[in-house]
């Protein structure tokens, strides 16, 4: 059963992937990006990460689909053919086909482990952290070994938090007010 | 066949692979914005599988900051696609070529 969701979804999420690539449509595109997303939660649910699942799917799937799909209306860019030329469609195709191929080869090179280890539902002392599936793990992992890294992560959101202001912020000239009409302008 | 950790792999490969020709074909600025997004998707694909089948906890927290990344990443960046829109009028890469001519 599990290996049937297994192909499945990813058969789905793949699908999904490549129609985002190929619609002219913008937003047809944040759509199926959407259903690609999802897809990846689902195959995180299969591996017992049942907390990044959520996650992913609140966080890409809700705010940054949504962030995109706003700022796609916003824009309103109209749809246009993908113009290819012969030589970038042949560049591209070999461009897919080799990373792919090279993926594949690489991914069989690691032996391949079919059983899933045995998990627990809570984290344990260990030395290293062994995988566990209640959400506590993961606070337990970021407040002590993965410290620096989670404030210099927190940082990181403030600077990206300020950059956005400033970037968004209409430039005014000697004090008056810029001319309203067009929100964009 | 239980899927084992060559598959998530190949799944994680071939994700990655379509962003990377996505970034290389389209010429809309979000389109390739998404497909920058759906190859970390698959990076973090195969950090969950790693982190699962070999039984440690710290690929599954290395998924968090690179969640953490991405968002602040999409901010970043479709602020500045919508500051070239209103100057430019424009999100497609082949006509933002300024510094061209």
């Amino acid at each position: 059963m599990s290996a049937f969701l297994f192909y499945f979804f990813s058969a789905l999420t793949i699908l999904a992937a490549l129609l985002v690539v190929l619609n002219r449509e913008a937003v047809t595109s944040a759509m199926c990006m959407i259903v690609a997303l999802s897809g990846v939660a689902v195959l995180f649910v299969l591996l017992q990460a049942y907390f990044l699942a959520v996650l992913q799917i609140v966080v890409y799937a809700g705010a940054v689909m949504v962030l995109f799909l706003f700022i796609i209306m916003l824009l309103d860019t109209t749809a246009r053919r993908i113009h290819v030329t012969e030589m970038n469609l042949v560049f591209g195709v070999a461009a897919l086909v080799a990373l792919a191929g090279g993926a594949i080869w690489l991914a069989h090179q690691y032996p391949n482990v079919t059983d899933l280890p045995a998990i627990q539902q809570l984290p344990t002392d260990q030395a290293p952290l062994a995988y566990a599936t209640a959400a506590k793990t993961f606070g337990f992992g970021l407040f002590t070994r993965y410290m620096l890294p989670f404030q210099v992560a927190g940082f990181l959101l403030l600077i990206a938090m300020v950059g956005v202001i400033v970037l968004s912020k209409r430039p005014m000239v000697d004090g008056t007010k810029p001319p309203s009409g067009d929100p964009l302008r | 066949m239980q899927p084992g950790l060559q598959a998530y792999l190949t799944v994680a490969g071939i994700l990655f692979a379509i962003g990377f020709f996505g970034v290389l074909l389209r010429k809309n600025t979000l389109v390739i914005y998404m497909c920058l997004e759906l190859m970390l998707t698959a990076s973090t694909l195969a950090l969950v599988a790693f982190s699962r089948f070999y039984d440690t906890m710290d690929g599954a927290l290395f998924v968090f900051f690179i969640i953490t990344v991405a968002a602040a990443e999409v901010a970043v960046g479709l602020a500045i696609i919508v500051a070239l829109y209103r100057r430019r009028r424009t999100v497609e890469v082949d006509e933002l070529n300024y510094l061209k001519h």
